[in-house]
């Protein structure tokens, strides 16, 4: 029976690399604003996934360290962000990412 | 050897479903759904990370991801009722083609650094089974409160301003 190696290091990044561009093909073609969210909090979890496999792979803590600040920085930024939307949604009724341009000048 | 078998077969598994559905997530139209599947794929990649010996991320991962902000993402989506907007996601158009093209160049990018990347860095002090000796939480714990200890501090103050940005900006202005 031949000896089977540890699952490598690319293997995990290669997974991470799946789950980050799904996010990014989620995040250039969905137009609805919170769909849009959610692919970037995927993105954001494919990132986490590579720092874990890599603190891992080096018997360091520090990737854990970051993914914990990422964790803290992504949970800021869903209550900003959804309370964002709500506010767009009672301004123009919709979060459709076409027809917010607010900013237009 | 049985150890090494149970991550790999882990590690397919786990993997397998978070990919299916990250997939299913993008393409569902009711946002619902969309949200559910997101649920799935989170949960997968905690799976992965106990794999990984990271066993508090992999329960933070499920209490703040999969429990507080995607509650919070239902909760808006059921606050804003989406159902009018689905129509306006079905269509394939040429922009989505182009699009999906170029995040295909992205993955094959990220996949060319993957494969001439090499681990050389200096292999750090806490191996799995100093770590497990004393518990992965306990070990966390002294890392973040002794080298972090600053930017923890930073990211209680970044927690506040999330919190005050939330509850002024949804606030109703008074006319």
């Amino acid at each position: 029976m031949p000896t089977l190696p540890q699952v490598p290091l690319s293997l995990y990044f290669g997974l991470s690399a799946i789950l980050f561009t799904i996010g990014a093909v989620g995040v250039i073609t969905r137009r609805n604003a919170i769909i849009i969210f959610m692919c970037l909090e995927l993105m954001l979890n494919g990132v986490n996934l590579a720092f874990i496999a890599a603190g891992n792979a080096l018997n360091s803590l520090d990737g854990v360290i970051f993914v914990f600040f990422v964790m803290t920085v992504a949970a800021a930024e869903a209550a900003v962000g959804l309370a964002i939307f709500v506010m767009i949604f009672r301004l123009k009724g919709s979060v459709n990412v076409d027809q917010i341009n607010l900013m237009k000048g | 050897m049985i150890a090494t078998a149970f991550s790999w077969l882990v590690f397919i598994g786990a993997g397998l479903v978070a990919i299916v559905a990250s997939i299913l997530m993008v393409t569902r139209r009711n946002p619902v759904h969309s949200a559910l599947w997101l649920i799935v794929a989170f949960f997968s990649i905690a799976i992965i990370y106990i794999s990984l010996n990271a066993q508090f991320i992999a329960v933070a991962q499920v209490i703040v991801y999969a429990g507080a902000i995607m509650m919070l993402i239902l909760f808006v989506i059921m606050l804003i009722h989406l159902e009018s907007e689905q129509e306006l996601t079905g269509k394939i158009t040429g922009a989505k083609i182009i699009a999906s093209f170029i995040t295909i160049i992205l993955f094959l990018e990220i996949v060319a650094a993957v494969l001439s990347f090499r681990v050389t860095g200096i292999k750090g002090p806490f191996t799995p089974e100093l770590v497990n000796g004393f518990g992965n939480v306990r070990a966390v714990g002294m890392v973040l409160y002794g080298k972090y200890m600053f930017p923890f501090e930073i990211a209680s103050i970044l927690l506040l301003i999330g919190i005050v940005g939330a509850v002024v900006l949804s606030k109703r202005r008074k006319e």
